[in-house]
């Protein structure tokens, strides 16, 4: 795989570099227990500190918390103009998370997120448009309790796959 | 190193006790379809690689693969267990260098690879990763707690 030169072939239109530092709309998400609940059962995660009240409390956590991953389920929202997404199918290439607090049932999270680069690479699958982009959850206190940043992969062409774009 | 403990086992895990080299219980994972339709519901991901044969072979793969992120929970599951209560989660890096499919058994491995004070809080990072039915390391990554020491109480 190498990084294309930066040549007039590119799929990195200017319209798609002006995405690059743009927040997208706010949204504000109350952390309600039965959704950090079902969560924590999707994943397969007995930990009482997710579901049970009373054990949580009293722990160091004084109450109910949500796993780490459970900032997945809260997806931020557009961006102000629709973002030109040049291909069909999407890879989550990773994620590195940085938290100041956990989230906690009761919590209100606001989420922005913002491209910080676009990059493309070839490989097996062809050109592959790369975005990094970085989510920051803010709680009703306006700490910065995480954030997340992100490599999505698109690539190939062809009818886009439901959610691709969302991501 | 294969036996998980309980939570409240591990509820006084301090950083004295913690050492360069220390494996983490493993945690062993036997995803199939139906966990990825809860996890896609559960996070809102509603990609159609991860439940629809005909979009996942459109997009290049042999059959529905597993979400990333339901890698990345299971990892954290991994890092938070081992740690307790008491411990926080600070940083959690996870990269998908290869896909996986339900069916597999998949387990979850994780080491101790540094331990450091500062500004008296205990700092322990951590080498974690998912292993495939093969053995092969499908899904690297890295952690970082804190763990109350001795010292500080």
């Amino acid at each position: 795989m190498t990084t294309s030169p930066s040549s007039g072939d590119t799929v990195i239109s200017e319209k798609l570099r002006s995405f690059i530092g743009l927040e997208s709309i706010a949204v504000m998400y109350e952390i309600e227990r039965h959704a950090v609940q079902r969560f924590a059962c999707a994943i397969g995660d007995t930990n009482p500190l997710y579901t049970d009240r009373e054990f949580a409390q009293a722990t160091s956590y004084g109450g109910v918390i949500a796993p780490p991953t459970f900032l997945r389920s809260l997806l931020p929202g557009d961006y102000p103009k629709l973002y030109p997404e040049p291909f069909a199918h999407i890879l989550d290439g990773g994620s590195k998370y940085r938290y100041n607090e956990p989230v906690r049932v009761g919590d209100r999270i606001t989420v922005v997120r913002k491209i910080s680069d676009l990059f493309e690479k070839h490989g097996r699958m062809g050109t592959m448009l790369f975005k990094i982009s970085e989510i920051n959850y803010t709680n009703q206190e306006s700490r910065l309790v995480a954030v997340q940043t992100t490599t999505t992969i698109t690539y190939g062409m062809g009818e886009k796959d439901s959610g691709v774009g969302d991501h | 190193m294969a036996i998980t403990k309980s939570v409240s086992e591990l509820i006084s895990l301090m950083f004295e006790d913690v050492a360069i080299g220390d494996e983490l219980p493993e945690i062993v994972k036997k995803p199939d379809t139906r966990q990825l339709v809860m996890y896609a519901g559960a996070s809102q991901d509603f990609v159609a690689i991860h439940y629809d044969q005909n979009v996942a072979q459109e997009a290049g793969h042999p059959k529905v693969i597993i979400h990333g992120a339901l890698k990345s929970a299971w990892l954290g599951q991994l890092v938070t267990t081992w740690m307790g209560v008491n411990g926080r989660l600070l940083e959690l890096d996870v990269s998908y260098r290869a896909i996986d499919f339900p069916g597999e058994t998949l387990t979850c491995i994780g080491k101790v690879i540094d331990t450091r004070i500062e500004d008296g809080v205990g700092l322990v990072e951590l080498e974690i990763g998912l292993n495939n039915s093969e053995g092969a390391s499908s899904t690297p990554g890295r952690a970082l707690v804190s763990l109350p020491t001795r010292a500080a109480n």
